[in-house]
């Protein structure tokens, strides 16, 4: 489709907004397209105007994953839905011990929704695809009447590759097995409700999105039979432990005075009467790796900007009833249980 | 965290354990009820009951403002909101409360009614203020401590003129729960369930202050101990109980001195008196009807009450038989007795009114301590 730009008035990126024509597929459509999206992420796959991408992959197994954004608000400290919805599909893909290669993003837009916020948005999404060295190479736009959606959905779904000898999976938690975790926990998860419920107390919490599949190399590089890889993104850390111990058949005991909580967010929680360990993280993951290899994986991670603050955290057991249990600093011992619904605040 | 840590220290737990272990008499058997949620979830969560020797139980009373809320008030608030114009402020904690034919509120929100989930009174104000076209419904719940802000918002709709606002009442109050506690036959008959002491409420205390334990104090001959929140309070406060009981005194002692004092916050009880008065009788789920034990809105308020102004009638709804919550509250059966716990009653798919919340005794024990249970059994 060729566009006589001389007879096209540019989009109105600082006024204008999305309205039905432009999710119809008529000429507006394929100007959001070309000035927005094409731009912004700028690749060959984009330029040839296909509705799909053609591309080789190196040798190895092909990793795919997808991940659906909904996050409100849309923008929070420390980042926003665009670089969190790439983030997010990178680190799926890159907890198979995966390169991250491909994405594609699919909007869904709501009627009215500012063009300067989408366009925030997308650049957003451009600069955390550069960074990852990931291109978003096919997509999709649609648009809803307003009131049937929140601003924006955004879906991307990502294409990486694991060489031979890589077999990382939930299923792969041995009794004597070693726990990390990455970094602090619950930082995203406390800046979004610090935006949502405009806490004051809590400015200085930044969301921690960033995209892990540089951090998982390096550790795949030193430990190559890692076992298991999860980033505890919605439910926390609390949720995928229960989820690997379920699915590995395995009980866990974990140390809290080993977990790494930055004391702002202990603090906040603490306030709403939440638990950091149910607490989303969006640049933290979870490893699981024999005792022996432990110690060189955590000095592996710590030397990454982004495992700066891993910790050992506990080991895996078993456990006919597959709980996890935590030996709280307190000198007791509980169980950390799956979330009952979502989590809400207490109010005594 | 500051001034919160300090009261969560391992090591001070240890010591404390120690001297608990030592202080208390073999011969004798210990069975202390923390009346508060707040205290339940402290005690599951930090493991406390794994510090204590075994002739110290813990039982866990019905302190948890959620847990006691009778089917029929669900019920009430789901029909409002369903109603068409009506928002239903509630606090969070509610939401998941099972109603009559399989509702709750987060259902009913999925089916189409107004709920939005709020943190405080206020942020229920400030809703009606943003919706002038709806009515507003905050649903207030809790005892002693959430009580107060009621009224200030009551206060406030008045003073604003805010026609839209209602509150839809359902505090409850503490010494009357612990009365009916002491009054039932289990407890009245010497040996069926002993009951040696309390442990007090922490922030409802901070508003009734301690004087009105006195008289559980006197009348019962039970020791009454109010406590913080904090598993070191806790475990400060048995200890304090367990001396109480040895030298056989029964007196009112306040661990929560940091917080509490005897007459308590003044400011707040005016507030209440200004704006509630008494009920006659209210119903406690898991307890029953339970006299003079909750606040309605006065007359001159009648604007802002939302059982005048929307005729609320609230039909009485039984609880599953097979659900043993009433003994729990009450002591005379623990959670892993229940024939529905851990089967059919999870948190997941509550029954009984101990399994609503976090912090009732029997979503406490699901959650953090049934594994003791599984090691048991």
């Amino acid at each position: 489709m060729t566009i006589r730009k001389d007879y096209i008035r540019p989009v109105d990126f600082r006024n204008g907004r999305v309205d039905m024509t432009h999710g119809s597929g008529g000429r507006a459509m394929a100007q959001l397209i070309e000035e927005l999206f094409v731009a912004a992420f700028d690749n060959e796959w984009l330029a040839a105007q296909n509705d799909h991408a053609r591309f080789a992959l190196p040798p190895g197994r092909v990793v795919m994953a997808t991940d659906s954004h909904v996050v409100s608000p849309l923008f929070f400290p420390g980042g926003d839905i665009g670089c969190l919805s790439v983030h997010g599909t990178i680190n799926d893909v890159a907890m198979a011990g995966a390169k991250p290669l491909y994405l594609s993003a699919g909007f869904i837009l709501e009627e009215g929704f500012p063009l300067s916020d989408l366009r925030r948005i997308v650049e957003s999404m451009a600069c955390a695809a550069r960074e990852a060295g990931v291109a978003i190479v096919t997509g999709d736009t649609k648009v809803v009447e307003r009131g049937k959606g929140d601003g924006v959905f955004i879906n991307t779904t990502g294409v990486g590759v694991v060489p031979e000898g890589v077999d990382i999976s939930g299923d792969r938690a041995q009794p004597g097995d070693r726990i990390l975790v990455s970094g602090m926990l619950g930082d995203h998860g406390v800046a979004i409700m610090a935006g949502r419920e405009k806490l004051e107390f809590a400015s200085g919490i930044v969301s921690d999105t960033a995209a892990l599949h540089r951090l998982v190399a390096r550790m795949v590089a030193q430990v190559p039979d890692i076992h298991v890889l999860r980033d505890p993104t919605r439910g926390g850390l609390a949720t995928t432990l229960n989820e690997i111990a379920r699915q590995s058949g395995v009980g866990m005991l974990i140390e809290e005075k080993k977990l790494p909580v930055r004391s702002q967010v202990t603090a906040v929680c603490e306030f709403l009467g939440l638990d950091p360990l149910y607490v989303a993280n969006e640049g933290k993951l979870v490893c699981i790796c024999a005792q022996e290899h432990a110690q060189r994986l955590l000095e592996a991670m710590r030397a990454d900007p982004l495992g700066r603050d891993a910790a050992i955290i506990g080991a895996v057991h078993e456990d006919a009833q597959h709980f996890v249990q935590m030996r709280t600093g307190f000198g007791g011992r509980r169980i950390v249980d799956w979330l009952t619904g979502e989590q809400l605040p207490r109010i005594c | 965290m500051k001034y919160i840590d300090e009261f969560r220290d391992g090591g001070l737990a240890r010591v404390l354990a120690s001297r608990i272990a030592r202080e208390a008499d073999s011969a004798r058997s210990y069975h202390l009820m923390e009346f508060c949620g707040g205290h339940t979830h402290a005690i599951s969560r930090y493991g406390i009951a794994d510090l204590l020797p075994d002739n110290i139980r813990l039982i866990h009373g019905p302190g948890c403002p959620v847990c006691v809320l009778p089917i029929g008030r669900i019920d009430n608030a789901i029909e409002l909101a369903m109603g068409c114009g009506v928002i239903l402020a509630v606090y969070g904690d509610c939401m998941r409360v099972p109603a009559s034919g399989g509702l709750s509120l987060i259902k009913a929100k999925a089916r189409g009614a107004q709920v939005r989930m709020v943190v405080s009174s206020a942020e229920a104000l400030t809703i009606a203020r943003e919706n002038p076209q709806c009515e507003v419904v905050f649903f207030a719940i809790g005892f002693e401590t959430t009580t107060p802000p009621t009224a200030v918002a009551i206060l406030a709709a008045k003073r604003e003129g805010l026609a839209n606002f209602s509150v839809f009442c359902n505090h409850v109050l503490t010494p009357s729960a612990i009365a009916n506690i002491l009054e039932s036959p289990e407890v009245r008959a010497h040996g069926t369930v002993p009951l040696d002491g309390f442990i007090g409420p922490a922030h409802v205390s901070t508003v009734i202050g301690s004087r009105p334990y006195e008289h559980f104090a006197e009348e019962y001959e039970k020791p009454v101990v109010i406590a913080g929140f904090e598993p070191l309070d806790v475990m400060q406060a048995i200890r304090m109980l367990v001396r109480q009981l040895n030298e056989g005194r029964a007196e009112v002692e306040n661990e929560f001195s940091r917080a509490v004092t005897r007459e308590g916050n003044r400011k707040a009880q005016v507030l209440v008196a200004e704006v509630f008065e008494l009920r006659k009788s209210f119903e406690w789920r898991g307890l029953g009807e339970v006299p003079y034990s909750a606040l309605r809105i006065k007359s001159q308020y009648a604007g802002f009450d939302a059982e005048h102004r929307f005729g609320i009638e609230t039909r009485p709804v039984a609880d599953n038989k097979a659900c043993e919550c009433g003994a729990i509250l009450r002591g005379v059966k623990r959670p892993r007795d229940c024939k529905a716990f851990g089967t059919v009653c999870t948190p997941d798919t509550p029954i009984g009114s101990c399994m609503v919340s976090s912090e009732g005794a029997c979503a406490a024990h699901y959650t953090y301590g049934r594994w003791r249970d599984a090691v048991a059994g």
